[in-house]
């Protein structure tokens, strides 16, 4: 019993995290990079013209994706929130603050390729729809955390201040993700969706999945990496940080 | 070739998408890349703090 049992409360130690940490990021970034590849190969050679969007269809093949890891990331920050509220376990803050730069961009990225496709299908750059205020609402929900985090010296009570928000916060991911359903909205339905199935032909929603894994495993490379600058920065004066070969060797250079 | 960067006449809507897209997710790794450097440049002269204080 004891020894199929994954002691997961090791590796909430910052120390025997970090090195964890870079093995995820430096196999995440290689994953990323195939994926990536084969996906925007499929995104422009393979999947076939719309028949009713002609080529500007294509931007789906980023436009979800973005929306997609928008809303997991901000999940994401919450659990980790709920887990650093419940246990006081220091590296959940810091990987909910290592989350958060990657969802704005993301949310970002999703409003910014919304209104590139809805300018030539739609007519306006911009409406005040709700799906897209409620996403306009979590890039400012990541802005606000983020100022939040850098306003603070007191690392504690800028890690519980900012937990909060995001947990407060957390009641805008289903009012994106059902806006099309609640309300009419000129942003079209759920192109896939668990209950129902796709609307999508299979090759154009393969495509689709295969860069949403690809934008999952950048998510991955990136927050593992920017994961472990924090835990440097927050930890700079250890006994293990200054044990890191890393750190050997630019204090011997300098 | 011509043909393909023309995008149908979407040229301007899919190529904004995809290049910001493209250009972000490639300046993220960078800043990040950054903020490693200057992460470990401080803890470096942290412990160089720390030994000089100690000897």
């Amino acid at each position: 019993m004891a020894n199929n049992f994954i002691n997961w409360f090791k590796f909430s130690s910052p120390a025997s995290f970090y090195p964890l940490a870079g093995r995820f990021s430096l196999w995440s970034s290689w994953i990323t990079v195939i994926m990536l590849a084969v996906g925007l190969y499929l995104s422009f050679f393979v999947a076939p013209t719309d028949y009713k969007q002609g080529e500007g269809y294509r931007i789906i093949f980023v436009h979800v994706p973005a929306a997609w890891m928008s809303m997991i990331i901000y999940l994401a920050m919450a659990l980790w929130a709920a887990i650093g509220l419940i246990y006081n376990t220091r590296m959940s803050f810091m990987m909910m603050k290592a989350l958060a730069p990657t969802g704005a961009m993301f949310t970002f990225l999703a409003l910014w390729t919304g209104a590139f496709w809805g300018k030539p299908m739609w007519g306006a750059w911009w409406v005040w729809d709700a799906r897209l205020t409620s996403e306009l609402i979590l890039l400012f929900l990541y802005l606000g955390f983020m100022a939040l985090q850098s306003a603070t010296d007191d690392v504690r009570r800028g890690d519980r201040a900012g937990a909060i928000l995001v947990l407060v916060g957390v009641i805008n991911i289903p009012i994106i993700y059902f806006s099309v359903k609640w309300w009419n909205t000129l942003h079209q339905g759920a192109s896939v969706s668990v209950t129902q199935g796709s609307s999508m032909a299979s090759i154009m929603l393969n495509t689709m999945l295969l860069m949403a894994v690809a934008f999952w495993f950048y998510t991955f490379a990136v927050v593992f990496h920017r994961v472990r600058s924090i835990i440097l920065e927050r930890e700079a004066d250890t006994t293990w940080v200054s044990e890191l070969s890393e750190v050997k060797a630019l204090e011997r250079g300098s | 070739m011509a043909e393909f960067f023309n995008m149908g006449g979407y040229a301007l809507y899919v190529w904004g998408s995809f290049g910001v897209t493209a250009l972000l997710m490639v300046a993220e790794p960078l800043l990040i890349r950054n903020r490693r450097k200057a992460a470990l440049q401080r803890a470096a002269r942290l412990t160089r703090i720390r030994s000089e204080e100690s000897s």
